[in-house]
């Protein structure tokens, strides 16, 4: 398939009081047309960062992007300025962010707020416009659209706010979504209610998605690939199924194995000892290493490059390495793993 | 909403019954009385003018005469002045101190605006340490020494502008000037670390993600979320130039109210004394609630939620 | 991807142990370590700390360098300029000057004599303009006012108008002030403080009243209660203490409420609390030391508006009484002879910027070291 974005090496980094904190530092990923990739991660691990750096949303100063390309449709994002990038946001790429309660304008109303990216971006009237908007609020649905575009975010509940961003996200019909964990906020049922909806929409808009979760459920859920972030840099990238099935990052399987699953109450979690590194002072080698329980010597001299494990399947890790022992994961994640593998309908992962 | 006005006004009247009172029993402690401004009278003379102030009367009488005057707006005799009613002269020179407040007012809310806009827009560039700097030397230097260094340089020195008195607009200007210095400097710090914050939040965010061009995000989106707390330092800002006022009218020799009360003071002509102080406890508190209630008109979130 | 070639013996597992990963975390400084640090790199607010010793030593020891006692009138001295040996490039030669403008060359010469007395030995003339080219002549005349008057000691501030020494006064002035930022301070550490902390910490009905009282004076403009109370009173240093006192420690305790009552429903309180801790205990151990960051900042910016209050009220007549100096009083007294000799009001007019404008760069630096939400 087509890669509609192909990001290539981006470092970015916050250049602060106390040093320059280096929150992504060299990530690589693409997105192609039409599908779903999920950026998982615990919280820290640069995320928001780099998806708010391909629209250019990350404040600067302090923050900038060092290096990288971000290659959309063929034109580096990386390279534009800001005049060129108002043309990009909202019209070819648009944000859905985590918290409705202050992601939107408390003092205009919220179908001016709707209205704003068509007005600039397709030129409609005002009439037009307002005709879009009242569709747009169907769509996300959001009933009696004539007198809600007339309220304020204040007279929304949460999980109303999110649809109406989701509808100003939507508003132009951008190529990509990037939604950093749109459902966070919102209590259970409204999760589910945004998910479908967001699902939904894909369906209709045949849009791309970048879609950052804490929450792996909603991964095996919405996504098609999943890439997993630690310390700013993507560890292991792969299908749903690569990733659920088969996964070769010490850290994925952190991941997976502290991922409480319904079926199974009685089994233990696995969870991931320490903290992540400080991103001023990263340390040499993996910056995993620390955490990592399978760590060999290598891991403190020297950064793991990204092994292939199959076509669609790469990990930072040097586990892969042929010289490297062979290592199971935990019996708990195996378990999960197991579990998860039978209660889906596809069979086992490809292994390798 | 109504009952919220209604509220805030019985507190209101309730508060300025303390201070009247206050007002009146200190007044009974004070050592002066007319007496004591009169050259040498007679005793009977001395009689007639106890008479004349109603001093001649148990002291809750004097009280209860003392409200219901109040009541109707009367504020007593002076005691120099040509024995004028204190509520008459009052009236005749609050035209000048209204005038001015108001400029003071006006021009430094929006020069102190604007000062601030620049500075968070081009926060931590040259613009905003020289507006941060200006605005410190004009919240520290006292208005008074401002008012002394205008009326030395623009007034005697170069002689662009009047030194002083009040006969015509440019004999406003200094003056003007000398006040608004304070609410400037206010204004545009309290603006600035506003804008910040404001543009440092959520929702311009999600304006600059829709494609706003930087006039749109900042005038369109964070101007007027910026704007609503402002509104909060205007009734401090006012009550400092009522301050204000008092010693920059006396420099200026601006026939104003405050002019008079540091005259009053110097002559313990204490019913004008008495009559300001509860004239600025007045105004000091219709103020507040002024801007309470304009508040509540333009933040939308009250607005509404009050409406429902 | 795959040419590293590293070699095999790196292929070892290692013991990741806790000190590792302990390691890699900075050395965690605590708040108030921190907070100094911070505070110690702010230049503008270190500059405000070194003016305030500067005034501070000049308050202390300034009147005890001449010969001149504060009160000491003489008015064949009166409004001596200023002079200092050395500086005279600052305009402190002690000398007057005036530019006067005529339709000749000469009547503008008569003119600028005239202006001093004509006492032409110790004026020197110096013609700006001759008028030739069909404008006003103009003549700056010099006069020597220490020469003329045969003065050989001199002024460094000159003298007032009753030919008092205005170094002597203006420091002395300067404690006035700095006595009134020490007060204020005072009053809001221990009348706010305790107010709001005794207020919040009780809660319920102790709360109520005090809340209420509270709400009565706020009615109150600061400037009705002081003026009222020092017409009661005698103009003087107690009665503006007296006022302060009364109205200096509102904000403060309700800061401190506010923060203290946000506090007193956290976890880590209340936990202390289960396990038995005494009031005492947890106010000392919890809910201090989590206020004094907002105390600390709030005192400071209580400082230079007390400090505006009495220069302010000493300069319309409510404050110090003559003969005593205040800086407020000083300059009130400039004003009289400010056009022809400014030098009067000029000294402690830029002293009482310089402690404004200290106390607030230094208040803005503390809040900007100790506000936890300042931090970026
Ligand atoms: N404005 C900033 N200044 C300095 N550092 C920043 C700034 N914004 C982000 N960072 C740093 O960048 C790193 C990555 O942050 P990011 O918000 O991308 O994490 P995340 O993966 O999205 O986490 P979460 O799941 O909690 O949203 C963090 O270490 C953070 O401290
Ligand atoms: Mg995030």
């Amino acid at each position: 398939m087509e890669k509609l974005l192909d990001v290539k090496n981006l470092h970015v980094s916050f250049d602060t009081y106390g040093g320059e904190v280096k929150a992504v530092r060299g990530v690589n990923f693409d997105v192609k047309k039409g599908e779903t990739l999920a950026i998982v991660g615990e919280s820290g691990s640069g995320k928001s960062v780099t998806t708010k750096a391909l629209m250019h949303l990350i404040p600067k100063p302090p923050g900038r992007i060092k290096e990288g390309e971000i290659l959309f449709e063929g034109r580096d994002l990386a390279k534009m300025n800001e005049k060129q990038m108002q043309k990009i946001r909202g019209k070819e790429i648009s944000m859905i962010f985590q918290d409705p309660m202050t992601s939107l304008n408390p003092t205009m109303k919220v179908g001016n707020q709707i209205m704003e990216g068509l007005i600039k971006h397709q030129k409609m009237s005002k009439p037009q416009a307002r005709k879009r908007v009242m569709e747009l609020l169907e769509l996300v649905g959001i009933p009696d659209a004539e007198n809600r575009m007339k309220q304020y975010p204040h007279q929304f509940s949460g999980g109303m706010r999110q649809r109406v961003v989701v509808a100003i996200a939507l508003a132009c019909n951008p190529k990509l979504l990037i939604a950093d964990e749109p459902t966070t906020a919102l209590d259970v049922t409204i999760q589910a209610q945004i998910l479908e909806l967001m699902k939904d929409i894909q369906k209709k808009t045949d849009s791309a998605t970048i879609f950052i979760t804490h929450d792996l459920g909603v991964v095996a859920n919405v996504a098609d690939r999943v890439a997993v972030m630690y310390a700013g840099k993507i560890v292991e990238v792969g299908t749903v199924d690569d990733i659920f099935y088969n996964p070769q990052h010490p850290y994925t399987w952190g991941l997976l194995g502290s991922m409480p699953s319904l079926d199974s109450a009685d089994e233990e979690l696995f969870a991931i000892p320490g903290t992540p590194p400080d991103l001023m002072h990263p340390p040499k080698g993996d910056a995993f290493a620390a955490r990592n329980k399978y760590a060999m010597k290598i891991d403190f001299e020297q950064e793991p490059p990204m092994f292939k494990v199959s076509d669609s399947h790469y990990a930072a890790t040097w586990l892969l390495h042929e010289h490297a022992p062979k290592i199971e994961p935990p019996a708990a994640v195996k378990k999960r793993m197991e579990g998860m593998a039978n209660s889906s309908s596809s069979s086992e992962g490809e292994r390798v | 909403m109504t009952r919220y006005i209604i509220q805030r006004l019985i507190y209101m009247v309730i508060t300025m019954f303390l201070i009247a009172t206050l007002t009146f029993f200190l007044m009974k402690f004070l050592p002066g009385t007319p007496l004591s401004a009169a050259d040498k009278l007679s005793d009977e003379q001395q009689a007639v003018v106890l008479e004349k102030y109603g001093l001649n009367d148990p002291v809750p009488v004097q009280y209860f005469n003392y409200m219901v005057n109040l009541a109707q707006g009367d504020l007593g005799i002076s005691f120099q002045f040509d024995n004028r009613e204190v509520t008459t002269i009052i009236m005749e020179r609050i035209g000048p101190s209204v005038q001015l407040g108001f400029q003071a007012m006006i021009i430094g809310t929006i020069i102190g605006m604007l000062l601030g806009l620049v500075s968070a827009i081009y926060h931590n560039g040259i613009m905003d340490y020289t507006s941060t700097f200006l605005a410190v030397l004009g919240q520290s230097i006292p208005s008074f020494v401002f008012a002394g260094l205008l009326q030395f340089y623009i007034g005697v020195k170069f002689g662009w502008l009047p030194v002083a008195l009040w006969e015509g607009w440019e004999y406003t200007i200094l003056p003007t000037i000398s006040l608004a210095i304070f609410p400037i400097a206010i204004a545009a710090r309290f603006m600035r670390t506003e804008m910040l914050e404001v543009m440092g939040s959520d929702y311009i965010v999600t304006a600059r993600a829709k494609g706003v061009n930087k006039v749109g995000v900042v005038f369109k989106h964070g101007l007027r979320n910026a704007l609503i707390p402002l509104i909060t330092v205007l009734g401090p800002l006012a009550v400092g130039l009522m301050t204000g006022t008092l010693v920059i009218e006396n420099i200026f020799a601006v026939p104003g109210i405050g002019e008079q009360f540091v005259k009053a003071i110097n002559m313990n002509d204490f019913p004008i004394i008495m009559g300001t102080t509860l004239l600025i406890a007045f105004l000091f508190i219709f103020i507040i609630l002024v801007i309470d209630l304009l508040y509540g008109v333009i933040d939308p979130r009250i607005r509404l939620a009050e409406g429902e | 991807m795959d040419n590293h070639k590293p070699s095999k013996d790196l292929f070892v597992p290692v013991e990741t142990t806790e000190t590792e990963n302990e390691k890699i975390s900075r050395p965690s400084l605590s708040f108030w370590q921190d907070s100094f640090i911070r505070l110690r790199k702010n230049v503008g607010a270190m500059i405000g700390l070194a003016v305030l010793i500067v005034l501070g030593l000049m308050a202390a020891f300034g009147p005890y360098m001449n010969d001149y006692g504060q009160y000491e009138q003489d008015l064949s001295r009166a409004k001596m300029p200023p002079k200092i040996e050395g500086l005279a490039w600052l305009g402190m030669d002690g000398t007057l000057s005036d530019v006067q403008s005529a339709d000749t060359l000469e009547g503008a010469q008569t003119k600028a004599l005239m202006r001093f007395n004509n006492q032409e030995e110790f004026i020197t003339t110096e013609v700006l303009n001759d008028g030739s080219n069909g404008e006003q002549a103009e003549v700056r005349a010099t006069y020597d006012v220490y020469a003329a008057k045969d003065m050989d000691e001199n002024f460094w501030f000159g003298t007032d108008g009753l030919g008092r020494d205005q170094w002597s006064r203006t420091w002395m002035g300067t404690r006035v002030s700095l006595y009134i930022a020490l007060l204020a301070a005072a009053i809001d550490m221990v009348i706010g403080v305790a107010y709001g902390g005794i207020s919040a910490y009780y809660g319920g009905r102790v709360d109520n009243y005090m809340q209420r009282f509270i709400e009565i004076l706020v009615g109150i403009p600061n400037l009705v209660l002081i003026i009222l109370m020092i017409l009661i009173l005698e103009p003087g240093i107690m009665s503006i203490t007296i006022a302060l006192a009364i109205s200096g420690w509102i904000s403060m305790a309700r800061i401190v409420r506010g923060q203290i009552l946000k506090l007193k429903n956290q976890e880590f309180v209340l936990a202390s609390r289960t396990l038995g801790a005494k009031d005492g205990r947890i106010l000392q151990r919890h809910l201090i030391p989590n206020t004094l960051g907002l105390i600390i900042i709030n005192t400071m910016f209580s400082i230079p508006s007390a400090i505006f209050f009495e220069a302010f009220l000493s300069f319309i007549g409510l404050g110090l009484p003559t003969p005593m100096a205040s800086l407020g009083t000083l300059i009130d007294a400039g004003f009289d002879s400010l056009q022809i000799y400014p030098h009067i009001l000029l000294f402690p007019a830029i002293i009482i910027s310089l402690i404004m404008i200290a106390f607030n760069v230094l208040a803005d630096g503390l809040r900007d070291a100790f506000d936890p939400k300042m931090r970026e």
